[in-house]
């Protein structure tokens, strides 16, 4: 269970400031602008720990709430979660109703710290798949909070990035088509004269709202991007750390920072000609 | 006036103090970084004396690799790396010798896509991999059939050249053939709500505008940091992506590694 007192502790007391005082050395390189997550191994921290996989997701839960926390005091601007895939509805629907609960539970604990620190929130995803209730809930959050702008969060549910681009591209095609460009303007006897270009699919990506990521982390000890932000992620320093996700603390974020500082230069300059 | 005199005074002892604390953050965020340089070169060399073990076959796990389950290996290789062929030719010369049939050459400004016609006639037997439209007979139709047969059959080792034209641009112009299909077809007049187009559409429409290649296995990147810099987003949505470390330091024994254990990852596919 999620309560709002774990929050204030978080901000508050002497681990707090000790945090700050090590962030302020880190703030002498160059702070990632937007940092992803891919939050795998709770089920495995589940087993670890001999507790039971919705326990496990609690914990989980948990360890992103301290993430978002440490962002915002070390300067990241942009946050993205990986919540819940498109191919995670293959999982037992008992065990898809209870992420689903608990999605429920972390939408109104997010609209409570949404005011407390001016967070803007947005759900990345097919929404359609969500049930009536989580939709409108999250629909709401995302209409209260679109006037601020100090920080961003973006949970991406019901998400791939296959289903992103697909989307974008037939939120593209309807567009020129509204737009009046119907088959008579499309040149064929021109190799595919691109009619839709790389900046309208782009637009009607559902991730639109944040920059590309400057970091994106795995736990779990995994090495692929599992259908996550595949597109945004050119010019994305990808870090695999081989703790579980409920385990992920300030060191790892902190472990994490110091080797994009290291690569910063590289990573930079590629951004750039791409 | 003395208060002038003392609020002045005040004023450039906090300056010295506010100056004097930037220096030790810096001198402290320097420290760490340097400790952290001297762990990653100490974590080098105990990888250099690994990759030795494994060469010489003194590690004996890596003796017998499943290679059957790396069906397509892509290789991403940094600017300055893309302009050293000999070292590409010796790789691919590796992975051959170890048994692996189709490789994509991947690099963001197309340098190896100019060299194509160099690394193939230095790489005995190689063939260039051809992304065959929909309406051709299909390398694909063979391997969805009889996929593991073709693969295992292949006496040749076919290479693709990939770049970031093939990224993003290539999405554009799969959307473009897909925007014909649309209008063509009236779905305008649907609920639009309802998808119109599928996976598999995109697919096709992909290999129509010719980049349509396999989703590879397996990504090595070698360049100074583990970034897929715009290797094309539709086929590396579930590759397992290592990171190699810079092309004039390669050596046969990391490659076995991560081939190895590649081997022996299993996927959930999401369940």
């Amino acid at each position: 269970m999620l309560r709002e007192d774990i929050i204030i502790d978080i901000f508050s007391g002497w681990r707090s400031f000790l945090r700050k005082c090590l962030f302020r050395v880190l703030r002498v390189g160059p702070i990632p602008s937007h940092i992803a997550v891919i939050m795998d191994g709770n089920r495995r921290y589940a087993k670890k720990k001999k507790i039971d996989d919705m326990t496990g997701y609690d914990a989980g839960a948990l360890a992103l709430l301290h993430l978002i926390i440490y962002c915002m005091e070390l300067g990241v601007k942009y946050v993205t979660a990986y919540a819940f895939s498109i191919d995670n509805f293959r999982r037992h629907p008992e065990e898809v109703q209870k992420i689903m609960d608990l999605t429920m539970e972390s939408v109104m604990l997010l609209t409570w710290m949404s005011k407390l620190r001016l967070v803007r929130v947005h759900f990345a995803g097919n929404l359609q798949l969500l049930s009536a209730d989580i939709q409108d809930a999250a629909k709401r959050l995302m209409e209260s909070t679109a006037g601020y702008k100090n920080f961003v969060l973006t949970i991406c549910i019901c998400y791939t990035c296959s289903d992103e681009i697909l989307h974008a591209v037939e939120e593209s095609c309807k567009e020129k088509w509204d737009d009046g460009i119907g088959i008579m303007g499309y040149d064929e006897a021109n190799d595919y004269e691109r009619l839709i270009k790389v900046v309208d699919i782009e637009k009607h990506m559902y991730m639109a709202i944040a920059p590309d990521p400057d970091i994106l982390i795995r736990t779990g000890g995994e090495y692929r991007l599992s259908n996550f932000l595949v597109w945004q992620s050119s010019c994305c320093h990808l870090s695999s750390l081989g703790t579980v996700w409920p385990e992920f603390g300030v060191f790892h974020l902190v472990w994490v920072v110091l080797d994009f500082q290291q690569n910063y230069r590289y990573v930079a300059k590629k951004k750039l000609q791409l | 006036m003395d208060f002038s005199n003392e609020s002045r005074v005040l004023h450039r002892c906090s300056a010295h103090v506010r100056d004097i604390g930037n220096l030790l953050l810096r001198s402290l965020w320097h420290l760490v970084h340097f400790i952290i340089s001297i762990c990653n070169f100490t974590l080098d060399i105990a990888n250099v004396l690994e990759s030795y073990l494994i060469s010489s076959g003194l590690l004996g796990r890596y003796k017998s690799l499943h290679i059957a389950k790396l069906r397509y290996l892509a290789i991403v290789i940094e600017s300055e790396g893309a302009y050293q062929t000999l070292k590409i030719i010796e790789l691919l010369q590796w992975l051959e010798a170890v048994g692996v049939k189709h490789v994509c050459l991947y690099d963001n400004e197309g340098i190896l896509k100019k060299s194509k016609d160099f690394i193939l006639e230095n790489l005995d037997g190689a063939i260039l991999f051809q992304v065959l439209s929909y309406w051709q007979p299909s390398i694909y139709a063979m391997l969805d059939a009889h996929e593991n047969n073709v693969l295992l059959d292949q006496q040749h080792m076919t290479l693709e050249f990939v770049s970031f034209s093939d990224g993003k641009e290539a999405v554009a112009k799969a959307a473009n053939v897909l925007f014909m299909k649309y209008s063509k077809s009236g779905v305008t007049d649907q609920n639009q709500k309802e998808k119109i187009f599928t996976e598999s559409q995109m697919t096709e429409a992909l290999k129509t505008v010719g980049s349509g290649g396999p989703e590879p296995d397996l990504l090595l990147v070698y360049g100074p940091a583990r970034c897929h810099l715009g290797f094309p987003a539709w086929r590396i949505k579930y590759t397992e992506i290592v990171h190699m470390g810079l092309l004039k330091s390669m050596n046969y024994g990391s490659l076995i590694k991560a081939i190895y254990k590649f081997t022996m990852v299993r996927q959930n596919y999401g369940k």
